[in-house]
């Protein structure tokens, strides 16, 4: 694997599909604002954000922003079809919860598992950003 | 075994939205469970059968399932359009008959009104937008396929236990030691660890020969009495343990990719056989990856957790050879995955062993215990796990 910091944001990324449900989030990713969902029955947060906690199943749900800081859980690049190498990882918050995500930016010599990231927003085809994480 | 008296309605709800254009498909479902389990005076930690239908957002049972962080050891996603949930309650009446679950929710949602924002499904079919598949929004934007998030497991399988290439690649061997004997295999060459290495790399850690075939193809099996097996004249093998379960991130706290669904479908499986894994003589193990191999035999308990590395090299799946003979038909990394789905196939080679009619070359000398396991969808996201144990009488 070539030692140079690849671009994959090459990739083009397609916009993402937004519901009733899941719209506070990427209205708020337009302004820049990366949010989690925290149950106030059980204390605990989750990831991807519901309106009923998938550990308690309490409906009593709140949006909170997140500085979009962690570590990758696991990452794999993917070589076939496509122009530019890509890194699909799950980043573990520091909140929590895994969020599958790209990470853009990285050197693919020292991508690492463990590797401390941060939210970094990418545009897609006419959608809101999305959440990629980039090394720090 | 009759139904009758075996099973109870115990909670019912039924929602009271009639235009829902500001919750989405999944919650509706969701409430509609908790409302069911607040009526029955249960919780959601209760529920260990799932019922749904095409309405349900995303792939079968599974998207669904993991929405609502349910932990199950059933599940049946049958379409039969509007009736779909009446005969779920006789599904769910024989599953708990059977002891394969005590507890099963049925839900149902749609929002055909709000069809035209694509979040609906309208004339009683299943819902249309993406938009409705819970997941889709934070996950289908990533470039994911089953090569990277497989690739994933292996990547982290190899972090916390030290697994190599290598040791992946010796799955792919074997594979090819017996796709060799079977005509019909889409890749008949016999291939070394140093030429799956020399693969081009698809997905770190995953190369080419890491990956299965991609074949048209199909399946078929019948399942009936044991009057009518018996009147037949062929080979009796009888199905004495099966065991299901699906995994997902269900929220994504403790994320753990290195394991699947296999650690609870098995022990339901050999606890309903009364056997052990040492017990088995062949075993079909689904192989959309080498990884999918490794980590299953794990899980089911042929070796120890993290110590699948070092279970398959050297040939030790091979039959004639190892001690666990797998895949003797060359399973999806060499025969065939036809329509991607390779569980059928899985049965089917199981069923050859178990009747002592597969390749000579390959044949156990004593099959009268086989397993089949599969997982569906994709280790690195949501799947769902089937075990399925069968005696030779």
């Amino acid at each position: 694997m070539a030692d140079t910091i690849e671009a994959p944001t090459a990739r083009r990324i397609p916009a993402p599909a937004v519901n009733v449900e899941s719209k506070p989030f990427w209205d708020a990713a337009e302004q820049g604002k990366f949010l989690i969902k925290r149950c106030k029955a059980c204390g605990q947060a989750h990831w991807y954000p519901r309106a009923l906690c998938p550990h308690c199943f309490s409906s009593d749900t709140v949006w909170e922003e997140s500085p979009g800081e962690g570590v990758i859980y696991t990452y794999s690049v993917m070589h076939r079809n496509t122009p530019v190498p890509y890194a699909i990882a799950y980043v573990n918050l520091d909140e929590g919860p895994a969020v599958l995500t790209n990470i853009i930016d990285y050197d693919a010599a020292t991508l690492k598992i463990g590797q401390r990231v941060k939210v970094k927003w990418t545009p897609t085809e006419g959608g809101p950003p999305v959440f990629t994480f980039a090394p720090v | 075994m009759s139904i009758k008296g075996k099973a109870y309605i115990a909670g019912v709800y039924e929602h009271p939205l009639r235009d829902a254009p500001n919750i989405s498909t999944a919650q509706i479902h969701a409430e509609c469970a908790k409302g069911a389990l607040e009526d029955a005076g249960l919780t959601k930690d209760d529920i260990d059968g799932y019922f749904c239908a095409g309405d349900a957002p995303g792939f079968g049972a599974m998207s669904m399932a993991d929405y609502m962080g349910l932990k199950l050891r059933h599940m049946d996603s049958t379409e039969t359009g509007g009736s779909s949930y009446i005969l779920h309650v006789g599904h769910a009446a024989q599953a708990i008959a059977e002891g394969k679950c005590s507890v099963a929710l049925i839900t149902l949602a749609g929002r055909p009104r709000q069809a035209r924002m694509g979040g609906g499904g309208g004339r009683g079919g299943p819902p249309g937008g993406a938009s409705d598949v819970p997941e889709a929004g934070f996950e289908n934007i990533w470039g994911g396929s089953t090569h990277n998030t497989y690739g994933m497991c292996a990547m982290r399988h190899m972090h916390d236990y030290g697994t190599t290439a290598e040791q992946l690649a010796w799955i792919k061997v074997a594979a090819s030691h017996h796709a060799q004997w079977n005509e019909h295999a889409f890749l008949r060459d016999v291939v070394t660890v140093e030429d799956v290495l020399a693969s081009p790399m698809i997905a770190d850690p995953l190369h080419r020969l890491d990956c299965c075939v991609v074949t048209d193809g199909g399946g078929a099996v019948i399942v009936t009495t044991p009057e009518i097996a018996k009147s037949l004249k062929r080979p009796l093998v009888k199905v004495i343990g099966a065991g299901e379960a699906p995994k997902g991130p269900r929220g994504g706290l403790n994320l753990d990719l290195t394991y699947s669904g296999a650690v609870w479908s098995g022990p339901i499986a050999f606890e309903e056989a009364g056997v052990t894994p040492q017990d088995i003589k062949y075993a079909s193990i689904y192989d959309s990856f080498t990884i999918t191999v490794l980590m299953q035999l794990e899980d089911l308990g042929f070796c120890k957790k993290g110590e699948g590395g070092k279970f398959v090299a050297d040939g030790n799946l091979i039959s004639g050879i190892g001690k666990l003979p797998f895949n003797t038909d060359g399973g999806g990394l060499c025969n065939n995955h036809p329509t991607n789905r390779g569980g059928i196939t899985k049965v089917i080679e199981a069923v050859r062993q178990a009747r002592g009619e597969a390749h000579p070359k390959v044949q156990v000398p004593d099959p009268s215990l086989v397993l089949a396991h599969g997982t569906g969808g994709s280790l690195g996201t949501r799947h769902g796990a089937a075990t399925l144990i069968m005696e030779r009488e």
